[in-house]
């Protein structure tokens, strides 16, 4: 063609320089929406993220024998876990021991150990204040005229599980296993078995209180939706009253209703329906009572929020082809506010599997959830390993759940609004 | 044609009100034929879509009876009365493949399986929608939507449908498709349909017979003809079509004739209204109606206006003249060599036949 409109050819040649001018006009754009957002990058990261994964480390990272006795930790991790280990591992543990005395370290190694294996913090005390005044350079047979019990597998054992800076041992215990004098992971004894057991009460109380949550609040959302706004207002306050009352009211308040001196009791006594106080508080009844009750607005905003996008078209055009009000609601209403629900559902679950202030106040003892399980070992054993780990196994529980939600109704079914 | 037959759907004196205080409907009555293609028309918030709700049966008459088939239905709960219906926003289910919309009406009747497949794929090869049963609805367009929506209110084979601005959210175009292919399929089928919509145009193209409403009234039941030719009040003659408009007052009337005074010239009209001399009227004449000129046979009225705009629409010019005080009389003038000397500025010679043009009781609205 002789005319001079511009070919797709000498278009192309302008790219580069026009791809470089569009960067440079996008650049300050972004920039400036980086900035817009920079706040809440900040904030997420150092209240969550940062928080979270230094968290999730602890769980795992075990410094104290690398740190404290790093040659005798370096030669306890070749050791086969077959026979007694030689003498090389016995004289560098035995130095190790009366350097940690020195320094102050031999509490906290004891204590480390006496976790992993009973008596330990017994047997390095001790051994470490005789060794101390050995001079011999057969550590070995002195180790073991010490104490017999540095002839045992299990004492190496705990020695060869801290040996490495990272472990499983707090994730083996969150659900109750261990490792053997062999290093073979094995179910913790009967009687230390408690994490398991805890977990899966855990998911119980928490899906009894979804199912609550959504026998009260799915009508009570659909009534919230078909009211006319003056009144839906009124109610829709009613059901965010809770949010503004402290936590600790709400929960209190149910001990006021539910102890066996408590409203409901007497009221019950009073009526004859009972003639015994029923033990509604500090047991498993008062934390689904209460969790229920504090956590049912959480189930009913995502329900309510999508109900209200429900043409009530859709319910017409059932009824006109045929449908009875139930079938309709049950094939074409329902189906379409599923996404609020189980978003609610979803919610709600995974609030309560980590609940911890209702079931601590109203649990007593069998209500016990194992948020207060991390706690315990948060605040009163001071064992942050396996509080971290119980806490990351919880995630992993979740995130499990989840998955397999996913897979059965597809994420991209999740409605908040 | 039996009495039933004329009155296969029949509202008597119903009347409706939502809030106690005003009457979203009043004194309706209307019958329609079996078969017949019924349309209620008027603007939007004169109750026409009250009362296809009170024929389906989600809302009820505040006094008066429906009758279907003979029958009082007032009291049978709507998914008993066996009557398809379409809305303007389709109203498929969003989380039904469109199979299983159009099954839906069967399987609540508890039709067999093969049978449901037979049906459903009948009703889609009617709307030419074959091999769209797996999709959704939202993967459709509007105007598939919408002919899966007809589709899906016939597939039960209802005798009676129900249609409310079917096509209200449809292009111009696909609109105007739409409404050949519901029309085809409504003399093929040979179901009543009540329609309602607010557009007077697709009103007189598909409709046997034509409901004006206003303010909860029908001002004017009639053929498409009728309405267009003898629009009864001046509401519909405003509604329906294109409409010049003189006001006057009744001077005297004589055989049907009356003679107006607009603007202190004598104009004759066809007395539509019984309003006695001295009356305040309006004159309706529609543009196409009006000649230049006033050599034509049966013209009795002729003025001197003067032309204040020409546009060409290519098949006829549409010329507005300034006449009895009346700025916006406007000519529809077929384009031929008579008619290509017009300009503005001219002063012309405007004429109409008194059959043509009609004399109106002034509704409020
Ligand atoms: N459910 C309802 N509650 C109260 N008023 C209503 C309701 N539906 C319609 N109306 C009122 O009734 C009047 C007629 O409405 P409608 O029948 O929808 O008119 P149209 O379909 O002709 O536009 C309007 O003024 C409208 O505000
Ligand atoms: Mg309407």
């Amino acid at each position: 063609m002789s005319t001079s409109v511009p070919t797709a050819d000498n278009m192309q040649v302008n790219d580069p320089q026009l791809k470089g001018k569009l960067k440079k006009a996008e650049r300050f754009l972004k920039i400036r929406a980086l900035l817009l957002v920079a706040p809440l990058v900040l904030f997420v990261l150092f209240t969550f993220v940062f928080p979270l994964t230094e968290m999730l480390y602890r769980s795992i990272h075990n410094p104290i024998l690398v740190d404290n006795m790093p040659q005798a930790a370096a030669l306890i991790r070749e050791w086969g876990q077959v026979e007694l280990p030689g003498e090389d591992i016995f004289s560098e543990v035995g130095k190790a021991l009366v350097i940690a005395r020195e320094q102050k370290t031999i509490g906290r190694i004891g204590n480390r150990l006496n976790s992993e294996h009973s008596g330990m913090r017994s047997l390095t005390t001790k051994s470490a204040r005789k060794l101390g005044k050995y001079t011999g350079d057969d550590y070995k047979t002195y180790m073991l005229g010490l104490d017999k019990r540095w002839g045992e597998m299990e004492t190496w054992s705990a020695f060869k599980v801290l040996s490495s800076e990272y472990t499983m041992t707090h994730y083996l215990a969150a659900f109750d296993m261990q490792y053997n004098a062999k290093g073979e992971i094995v179910p913790q004894p009967e009687d230390r078995q408690i994490y398991i057991d805890m977990l899966l009460k855990t998911l119980k109380l928490s899906l009894m209180v979804t199912v609550f949550c959504v026998i009260l609040g799915y009508p009570l959302a659909y009534l919230l939706s078909v009211l006319p706004s003056s009144k839906s207002n009124l109610l829709m306050i009613l059901v965010l009253l809770p949010f503004w009352t402290s936590l600790l009211v709400r929960t209190s308040a149910w001990i006021v209703m539910l102890q066996s001196k408590g409203v409901v009791n007497s009221l019950l006594l009073y009526l004859g329906i009972i003639s015994e106080p029923l033990d509604m508080m500090y047991n498993q009844i008062g934390t689904v009572v209460a969790m229920t009750h504090i956590l049912l607005p959480f189930l009913i905003l995502p329900t309510y929020s999508v109900m209200k996008s429900i043409s009530p078209v859709y319910m017409h055009a059932a009824r006109s082809l045929g449908a009875t009000p139930a079938h309709a609601f049950i094939k074409v209403y329902f189906p379409q506010s599923l996404p609020g629900l189980s978003a609610g559902a979803i919610l709600v679950f995974i609030l309560s599997i980590g609940y911890y202030i209702t079931p601590a106040l109203v649990g007593g003892r069998t209500g016990q959830m194992i948020s207060n399980l991390i706690a315990y070992h948060m605040q009163t054993s001071l064992n942050w390993g396996l509080g971290a780990a119980l806490a990351g196994s919880l995630l992993i529980v979740v995130l499990v759940l989840y998955g397999i939600y996913n897979r059965l109704v597809g994420a991209s079914q999740l409605k908040l609004g | 044609m039996s009495d039933i037959n004329n009155k296969y759907v029949s509202f008597q004196d119903v009347q409706k009100t939502y809030d106690g205080e005003i009457l979203v409907v009043k004194g309706f009555n209307l019958d329609i034929g079996k078969g017949e293609f019924v349309t209620m028309l008027g603007p939007s918030g004169s109750g026409k879509t009250t009362c296809l709700m009170m024929l389906a049966g989600f809302e009820t008459p505040t006094q008066g009876e429906i009758f279907i088939n003979g029958t009082a239905v007032n009291r049978i709960a709507p998914h008993k009365r066996n009557i398809g219906m379409m809305f303007q926003n389709y109203a498929l289910f969003p989380h039904m493949t469109i199979a299983e919309n159009l099954a839906y009406p069967l399987q609540v009747r508890r039709m067999g399986r093969s049978e449901v497949e037979e049906k459903v794929k009948r009703a889609l090869d009617m709307v030419e929608l074959g091999g769209f049963e797996s999709r959704r609805p939202k993967q459709l367009s509007g105007g598939q939507q919408q002919r899966v929506a007809l589709a899906r209110a016939l597939v039960f084979e209802p005798s009676l449908v129900l249609m409310d601005e079917p096509l209200g959210a449809l292009d111009k175009q696909l609109r105007e498709q739409m409404q050949y292919e519901i029309k085809h399929i409504h003399a093929r089928l040979g179901v009543t349909v009540v329609y309602v919509t607010h557009d007077q145009s697709e009103a007189l193209t598909m409709s046997d017979r034509i409901a004006v409403f206003n303010n909860g009234v029908v001002q004017q039941l009639d053929t498409p003809q009728g309405l267009y030719e003898k629009p009864v009040n001046s509401f519909v003659a405003d509604f329906i079509g294109e409409n010049n408009v003189l006001h006057g007052k009744i001077e005297s009337e004589e055989n049907g004739i009356c003679s107006l005074n607009v603007n202190g010239e004598k104009i004759k009209a066809t007395a539509v209204t019984q309003a006695p001399a001295g009356t305040q009227v309006m004159m309706s004449i529609r543009p196409e109606r009006v000649v230049l000129g006033s050599h034509h046979e049966g013209i009795d009225n002729s003025f001197v206006g003067s032309v204040k705009e020409c546009i060409y629409h290519g098949d006829h010019i549409r010329v507005r003249v300034s006449l009895l005080g009346q700025d916006q009389f406007i000519l529809k003038l077929p384009n031929s060599a008579a008619t290509g000397g017009v300009s503005v500025g001219d002063s012309v010679q405007v004429a109409w036949s008194s059959g043509d043009a009609r004399a109106l009781d002034i509704v409020e609205y």
